[in-house]
């Protein structure tokens, strides 16, 4: 892993009317990493991402891409450089099927100049790629999975689906709003693989999660919010044996007994 | 049949399962399934102009069901397939025919140069003109867009330019009645099937993206903005077709081109013909534009009907025309015992 | 000197149009946009009773008054509750409903000779050399009167508290037993009334002409926007800034300005701020 961290936040801070959503929070992430964005409901997690992505402008604090300073610029346009993120209530296009769901980012100028096909027009080759992309990430192509329509998928599917879209923009930071949440056991058991083989990809995870077990399996480091401020960073193990952090969770002297 | 102890069923007709994609050409009953409506609409409207030869005071308000269709699909496109509610039809109106008016006097084009000229041209302008307005949440852009033409009428008519009050004149006729009918008649049925042929393209879900789950569309690194510009632009290419042609029609372009009639009868004809259909706001004008020149003896009174059959069809029956028909074609309904 | 009296007469006048449609936009989020046929329907209710049914004047205006709030709430209670929550079909319907008054005021009612209303008070007084009419005056007394007893119903009269509450948040207020229907058919009725109180004050300023119903939803809307939706602060101040910049704009550059001037403050604010001065911030803009 290089020195220069791949993505730098210093000190954001989001204030939605009355509420502090974010206060001053900072990190580092290097390329490679599996970085666990963990705390109770209401932390700030979502909104941190939000702020990371584009989607909300932070009222202050600097975000760094690879040395380049992204803060509150257009989302669209911090997708294009490589810092993609899904989100926790999917809606994809239900009457279509699958794959279609895919050409959509593959207009992307990112998917265009990395893709490796030329460009639209072409009837095909879209769906080509799609299909293929799908194929990656676990849509069995035998049994026809990738041309079933969304609305038939279950819900591990469509968290496939939805990374799916992120990876065709051939991204370098993927973050992850709760993919984990909602799945059953056997859909987790073939999830997490796939985070592994995304991450010896050399592409870089940031993984909001509230299932902390299979979580703790993949992230090499651990962050934790409350209340909108950074708790705590560090390994798993660190993080987990915090007093701090079990009162965030349990407000008392609960046994929190994980890994 | 009883509520409590029976629902009503909806179930597709054997023959469009049968006809589906490549089975359409399985043989004779499911390709007829499929073309006949299709074929009803073209050759109907192709035979229009032939059918009414002894009136031609109905010949001259078919051009307009025309004109009046296209700002509809236009109308339709933007509002169901992108997302954007335009309720200022006639700004693009007012532009295209400004545009050949103008080109037609001060340059002396012929209509056949003036017309698509004034099309590309003024959608461009159109579309430049409401760029700004483009990031605006529907309900925003929507009241913007009614204020744009009434704006430009008070502006040519504030500052006296091209024309104030009176309006441009001398404007060149089509070179023959029937070139008028069917140069417009093919242009609604190519733009129809052109957006209903476009809008299950790729870039057709992008629109619908746009529409839909514009977050999604943002993360997945597309500019939102320029999509809709392409909309924009594209619906406008309609809209100032049918202005450039009004002018050529009645010779003339005037603030009157700005006016109400050409904002609110697309989204009459879309509400009862059918949203998002695009061929439903073809049907809704081929019904209201006849009511509405029925009713011209009354004076604006028309006005009052069409926006009182607007407002009963978007309350009680918003599904509109053609999807209650679409449904009746493609479905039948029966009880089924709970 | 003259500007800034016609200016204050103007910007109440805007004011008082202004107020029923913020009214109800700011309390049930509904944009009414049949507010300028309404106001027109006011002063042609008012001229039918006072001409054709021979009733004194304060009379008149009572029944007009009460006869355009029932239209109000009529309107909602029958057609626009059924589209509730569709913010596009509620524009459409609502201004088709009002091009319907409209057009068929236009055809059935203000035809032939001009149509007036006489002023409460007939003459004029001397203010710093500029004579204005006591009608004037009393437009502005009225905007002042209505604006601070606006207020002081909203957040000291238990329906006012009501109304406020659901203003804040519709979802809240219906669990806290507010009952959404109702008070939105209130708000509608209130919100024609105020429509028609600005009618009848301003109308005997001039001609009852059709055009003036749309003119006044250009002002009422260019007024709300650019002081912010569902503000009241916002709007009376929206009205002053738009009430001398038309002003102005007649005195140097011509009467034919007027409404340009509204309808290019609509344009320009949702173009660089759409939530206008003091609208809830962000709510127009893309979801950021």
């Amino acid at each position: 892993m290089s020195n220069e961290p791949i993505l730098r936040a210093e000190e954001l801070s989001k204030a939605f009317g009355g509420v502090q959503a974010l206060s001053l929070v900072s990190f580092d992430l290097y390329k490679g990493d599996v970085l666990g964005i963990i705390g109770p409901n209401g932390s700030g997690k979502t909104t941190l991402v939000n702020c990371l992505t584009g989607f909300v402008k932070s009222d202050s604090g600097k975000v760094h891409f690879k040395g380049k300073k992204i803060t509150n610029m257009a989302p669209h346009k911090i997708a294009n450089m490589g810092v993609t993120r899904t989100f926790q209530i999917m809606r994809p296009y239900y009457s279509l099927p699958a794959y279609k769901n895919l050409i959509v980012p593959l207009f992307s100028p990112r998917s265009r100049r990395t893709g490796g096909w030329r460009g639209g027009g072409k009837l095909g080759s879209r769906d080509t790629v799609s299909v293929d992309i799908l194929e990656e990430i676990g849509f069995e192509r035998d049994s026809y999975v990738p041309y079933k329509m969304a609305s038939s998928l279950p819900t591990g599917y469509l968290k496939r689906l939805e990374l799916a879209r992120c990876l065709a923009l051939r991204p370098e930071i993927v973050i992850c709003d709760e993919v984990f949440s909602g799945l059953s056991m056997s859909e987790m058991a073939s999830m997490v693989p796939l985070i592994e083989r995304l991450q010896m990809d050399g592409i870089t995870l940031i993984m909001i999660e509230h299932r902390l077990r299979e979580l703790f399996r993949v992230a090499n480091r651990v962050m934790v919010l409350n209340f909108g401020m950074k708790l705590l960073e560090g390994s798993p193990e660190e993080v987990v044996e915090n007093e701090q952090v079990k009162e965030a969770y349990f407000g008392s002297e609960e046994v929190f007994g994980y890994v | 049949m009883d509520k409590h102890t029976h629902r009503k069923e909806r179930v597709d007709r054997g023959i469009k399962v049968r006809s589906d994609s490549v089975y359409a050409v399985s043989g004779w009953p499911e390709t007829l399934y499929l073309l006949t409506p299709r074929l009803t609409l073209i050759l109907g409207l192709l035979a229009a102009p032939l059918i009414l030869y002894a009136f031609p005071y109905w010949q001259r308000v078919l051009s307009i069901i025309c004109i009046y269709g296209l700002l509809a699909v236009s109308f339709d496109f933007l509002a169901h397939y992108v997302g954007l509610v335009s309720l200022g039809g006639a700004f693009f109106i007012g532009v295209g025919s400004y545009g050949a008016a103008l080109l037609n006097t001060e340059l002396g084009l012929p209509p056949v140069l003036s017309i698509p000229i004034a099309t590309l041209v003024g959608a461009a302008v159109c579309t430049v003109l409401l760029l700004p307005c483009l990031p605006l949440r529907g309900v925003y852009f929507a009241i913007v867009t009614l204020m744009y033409p009434l704006l430009a009428a008070r502006i040519i008519e504030a500052l006296d330019i091209m024309g104030g009050t009176d309006g441009l004149i001398g404007v060149d006729g089509f070179s023959g009645s029937w070139v008028e009918k069917y140069t417009l008649l093919c242009a609604l049925l190519f733009f129809l099937f052109f957006l209903r042929r476009l809008v299950m393209e790729d870039i057709g879900l992008v629109f619908r993206g746009v529409k839909d789950n514009d977050q999604a569309v943002k993360a997945s690194g597309i500019n939102i903005t320029t999509y809709k510009a392409i909309a924009v632009y594209i619906s406008a290419t309609l809209g100032c077709f049918g202005g450039a042609c009004l002018a050529h029609i009645y010779m003339w372009a005037g603030i009157s081109q700005f006016a109400l009639d050409f904002s609110i009868i697309p989204i009459a004809a879309t509400v009862v013909g059918g949203a998002g259909t695009l061929v439903g706001p073809v049907i809704g004008c081929l019904i209201l534009v006849p009511v509405s020149e029925l009713l011209r003896d009354f004076g604006t009174l028309r006005i009052a009907v069409y926006a009182a059959i607007l407002t009963a069809f978007i309350v009680y029956k918003s599904e509109g025309i053609m999807t209650y028909c679409a449904r009746k074609y493609h479905q039948f309904e029966r009880w089924v015992e709970i | 000197m003259h500007i800034l009296i016609y200016g204050v007469i103007n910007s109440a006048s805007l004011a008082l149009i202004a107020l029923g449609f913020t009214l109800v936009y700011g309390i049930s989020r509904l944009p009414n946009f049949a507010h300028g046929a309404l106001y027109l329907f006011t002063g042609y209710i008012a001229w039918v009773t006072l001409n054709l049914l021979g009733v004194p004047y304060l009379l008149a205006i009572i029944i007009a008054l009460l006869f355009i709030a029932a239209v109000g709430g009529a309107m909602y209670q029958f057609i626009l509750v059924r589209i509730r929550g569709m913010a596009i079909s509620e524009i459409i319907a609502s201004y088709a409903i009002g091009l319907a008054i409209l057009e068929g005021l236009r055809w059935g009612g203000l035809k032939g000779a001009t149509i007036i209303l006489p002023p409460f008070v007939e003459g004029s007084v001397n203010i710093f050399g500029v004579s204005v009419d006591y009608q004037r005056i009393i437009v502005v007394a009225l905007g002042v009167l209505l604006v601070a007893g606006l207020w002081m119903f909203i957040h000291y009269t238990k329906i006012g508290l009501a109304l406020k509450g659901m203003a804040q948040d519709e979802r809240a207020a219906m669990t806290l037993g507010i009952d959404s229907d109702r008070m939105a058919v209130v708000s509608m009725a209130l919100g024609s009334a105020f429509a028609g109180i600005a009618a009848l004050a301003l109308l005997p300023l001039g001609n009852i002409v059709v055009e003036s119903g749309y003119n006044v939803l250009i002002l009422a809307v260019a007024v709300c926007i650019v002081g912010g939706l569902g503000s009241w602060t916002g709007a009376v101040l929206a009205a002053f800034l738009i009430g001398f910049a038309q002003i102005l704009t007649v005195v140097y550059l011509g009467p034919q300005f007027q409404i340009v001037v509204a309808l290019l403050a609509i344009i320009i604010t949702l173009i660089i701020r759409p939530s206008g001065l003091f609208g809830r911030q962000k709510e127009l803009e893309e979801r950021v």
